[in-house]
């Protein structure tokens, strides 16, 4: 049971990295791809009806945590104190940029707002790379499971690098669903930041993935072990080689499947090596690690959670999909004049 | 209390109170917009559907509001209360994990549809979307209230032997005997306020003589629902959320009631001032009797007194007995007001009395005083517990090791200023969509929201 919960997390989590990101990768690169206020709209109207949905998935996948794993839920959140307070302001000044942009027509006032909206989802790209960067790390816990996570904590090199790789793999999957929802020169536009992202994006993997080697060698366990596991990098990297190609050829839609492909892999390969550690304390220390076992509730609260969220999630996909058909295709060209 | 938890509480306090603001309108306002999309169905008038999308404009910057001050409110449970999370995730966290499975996909999913879709759905589709934003948002209410109900009144749960709280049955959680009524008197609190603001903008608009049509219809559906739910929130689910409060938690009862001596055949306070000190009600008038019956139903029943509940488990009384006073004294001008509204409405004057328009336009923040007092009552009132009779919420702060009280006031000013800009954008925007009226082309997608000339768009005339 503790095992299904942390494929759930795991997978509630990818979820929201698959479909916050590409509305992330898109606010982080709205300024530097759209050129026209016409062009902006069409951005922000790609994204418009369906972000609010997928920043759901993080509040689902908040609740599902403190439900299924207190100890990890109070640790971390705790612990990550004013990191996540940040991500907080962040994503209040994000949903706000967003959200009241639209609601008066003033270059100064969609100006400002526009650099709020991309300014918050660049660095919310950063900041949530860090955080993975640092769960794979582990953290310094204490006896009582517990630890302060101050600023020279929490950024080291290695969250850094895994920050920076955030970046350029949101953007570059926000590049890739700009590609298939827009048009003419903007859908060319997006299309030709693709490919200088997918070199970032695989130099930088390549770097965290070596450096992991030194941080977390003992992550190679479970590999090792279960080589059938294998599986979860190898489509990462399939997934990535095939980023040009569609490119090229100017396949957006297999693009886009591409990039969502290659985020679930990344994070699926660093869960595969992370189990069953939830928030593992820092190599070397003498402290147990978050683990599964010893920070989940009661098996019972496991059980009628599993059942209510089986059933509430299946309805949700249901009706979601439903949603996304109903914006499915380009979005249409607007009729304003430029400013 | 250490001066983390007095942090703590400040800013989990100052949070969700300024959270709650936009909540309490969306579900009421849900269900009003429903209302008009069902008439703009059934009966085949389009100024209904006109009315709708003009309140879906007011309700969808209270929704994104909401959204964005309610992420705080999760996250908080984890960074300043930490030991209470540990201790009672395993439970608490099914309702909270129900709430954003199965209402905030519904709500969000099928806002877009009705903001964004009117013109890509069928008109089936488009009101069934607004029933399904009604639906999430009540059903939102209801995840977070049972949350709220376990913290009052414990049930369905085991004690795990690392002594932390694990579920035992979701289905006795979710029928708490503290639920039900709590649950209904804060939803009908929400469509109280909703009806009071559509009906409130509604006079506005007459008032200036501008949309009287909309303004007309406005004002007869606000009070037309409104007066039946303010006579609900009085009698029976307030009067019964009443009696759940004296059986299940006497300390909080006393303090509402400024009862400090035990009494039999116990009066009711109209007004009074509590004194602590002197541990007495200051100039009351008083209803002989009228408590007891109250609460349990007979008037020579026994009510607790605060002196006779141990001094380490009494509530803070003055907050607790002003805030239970103001909501019930608003309550009844509702209740007052909204009478007089229907009686005026059946005589067909109200349109023409503007003196009332006038009191309907100023009664509009008064519902929101009115809830925040109530959850005031609620959360203070259950004090010092944060887990009633079970965890103490001195025992749920996060340790100062890890969270600072130094910490937590720099972060509580950090929210207090972004409020306060929040705030002021939205009021603004409020005011905007207000000035631009029901009438103009604007879209909720906001591409052509700035169409200057009024008389060339399509809808309903005004008069």
């Amino acid at each position: 049971m503790n095992e299904t919960w942390f494929i759930i997390l795991a997978a509630m989590l990818t979820i929201y990295a698959v479909l916050d990101g590409f509305d992330l990768g898109v606010g982080a690169l709205l300024p530097w791809i759209c050129r026209t206020e016409n062009e902006r709209i069409q951005a922000r109207e790609s994204i418009g009806p369906v972000w609010n949905g997928n920043e759901v998935w993080l509040i689902a996948a908040g609740a599902a945590m403190f439900m299924a794993f207190p100890l990890l839920y109070a640790a971390s959140f705790s612990g990550f104190y004013l990191a996540l307070m940040l991500v907080l302001w962040l994503l209040i000044l994000r949903g706000v940029g967003f959200e009241f942009r639209h609601a008066y027509h003033s270059p100064m006032w969609t100006g400002l707002w526009d650099v709020v909206f991309s300014a918050a989802s660049l660095l919310l790209a950063v900041l949530f790379g860090i955080a993975v960067g640092n769960v794979l790390r582990g953290v310094p816990l204490n006896h009582s499971e517990e630890f302060q996570g101050s600023f020279a904590v929490l950024l080291n090199p290695f969250s850094l690098l895994g920050g920076v790789l955030s970046l350029t793999t949101l953007s570059m999957h926000g590049s890739a669903f700009l590609a298939v929802k827009t048009h003419a020169e903007l859908q060319e536009r997006a299309r030709s930041w693709v490919l200088p992202l997918w070199m970032g994006t695989l130099v930088l993997t390549l770097g965290f993935v070596g450096f992991s080697f030194f941080v977390r060698p003992d992550f190679t366990v479970n590999y090792l072990n279960h080589p059938l596991l294998f599986i979860l990098p190898l489509f990462a990297v399939f997934s990535i080689a095939t980023i040009p190609y569609f490119s090229r050829q100017r396949k957006y839609g297999q693009l886009f499947c591409a990039t969502s492909c290659l985020i679930a892999a990344l994070l699926g390969s660093a869960a595969a090596g992370l189990f069953p550690r939830l928030l593992p304390a820092l190599q070397d220390s003498n402290v147990n690690s978050l683990t599964i076992y010893n920070s989940s509730s009661s098996h019972h609260s496991l059980v009628t959670g599993l059942i209510m969220n089986l059933v509430g999630m299946g309805v949700a996909v249901a009706y979601t999909s439903y949603v996304y058909k109903i914006w499915w295709g380009k979005v249409p060209l607007q009729k304003t004049t430029d400013h | 209390m250490s001066d983390a938890v007095i942090a703590g509480r400040a800013q989990f306090a100052f949070t969700i109170m300024f959270h709650y603001l936009f909540p309490i309108l969306t579900m009421g306002l849900s269900v009003m917009i429903a209302i008009m999309k069902s008439i703009q169905r059934f009966k085949k008038d389009d100024r209904y559907g006109i009315a709708a999308r003009f309140w879906m404009k007011i309700f969808a910057i209270n929704f994104a509001m909401g959204v964005v001050t309610g992420i705080p409110m999760e996250f908080q449970f984890g960074t300043n209360w930490s030991h209470f999370s540990r201790q009672n995730g395993g439970l608490l966290g099914q309702p909270l994990a129900m709430e954003g499975t199965y209402a905030f996909f519904l709500e969000s999913g099928f806002l877009g549809v009705f903001l964004f879709a009117e013109n890509k759905v069928s008109p089936f589709v488009h009101w069934l979307s607004s029933m399904l934003v009604a639906v999430g948002t009540l059903m939102s209410g209801f995840f977070i209230t049972a949350a709220d109900a376990w913290m009052q009144h414990p049930v369905g749960y085991t004690i795990q032997p690392d002594g932390t709280v694990g579920m035992a049955s979701l289905w006795t959680v979710f029928t708490n005997p503290y639920l039900g009524w709590q649950y209904w008197h804060t939803i009908n609190g929400a469509l109280v306020t909703g009806a009071l603001v559509v009906a409130g903008i509604g006079a506005y608009y007459l008032l200036v003589r501008r949309d009287e049509e909309f303004g007309r219809i406005s004002v007869t559906i606000g009070i037309t629902v409104g007066v039946l739910f303010a006579v609900i929130q009085t009698f029976p689910t307030g009067a019964k959320a009443g009696e759940n409060v004296a059986r299940y938690q006497p300390a909080k009862m006393a303090a509402m009631e400024g009862q400090y001596e035990t009494q039999t055949a116990a009066p009711l306070a109209i007004i009074g001032m509590p004194d602590t000190a002197r541990s007495k009600l200051m100039d009351p008038i008083l209803v002989p009797k009228l408590l007891s019956y109250l609460a349990y139903g007979d008037t020579r029943a026994k009510v607790i007194g605060i002196n006779d509940i141990p001094s380490n488990q009494r509530p803070p009384l003055e907050v607790v007995y002003y805030s239970y006073h103001i909501m019930v004294g608003l309550g009844t001008v509702f209740v007052a007001v909204l009478i007089l509204g229907s009686l005026l409405l059946w005589r067909k004057v109200v349109f023409s009395s503007r003196w009332y328009l006038w009191i309907l336009m100023l009664t509009m923040p008064l519902p929101y005083i009115a809830n925040e007092a109530g959850w005031t009552v609620t959360e203070v009132g259950r004090q010092p517990w944060i887990v009633y009779g079970m965890m103490r919420t001195t025992q749920g702060i996060t340790p100062p090791a890890t969270v600072s009280s130094g910490e937590t006031v720099f972060t509580l000013l950090g929210f207090a200023g972004l409020y306060a800009l929040l705030g002021l954008v939205f009021l603004y925007l409020l005011v905007r969509i207000i000035a631009l009226g029901p009438n103009s082309e604007a879209h909720s997608d906001g591409t052509n929201i700035d169409q200057p000339n009024r008389n060339e768009s399509k809808g309903m005339v005004s008069n």
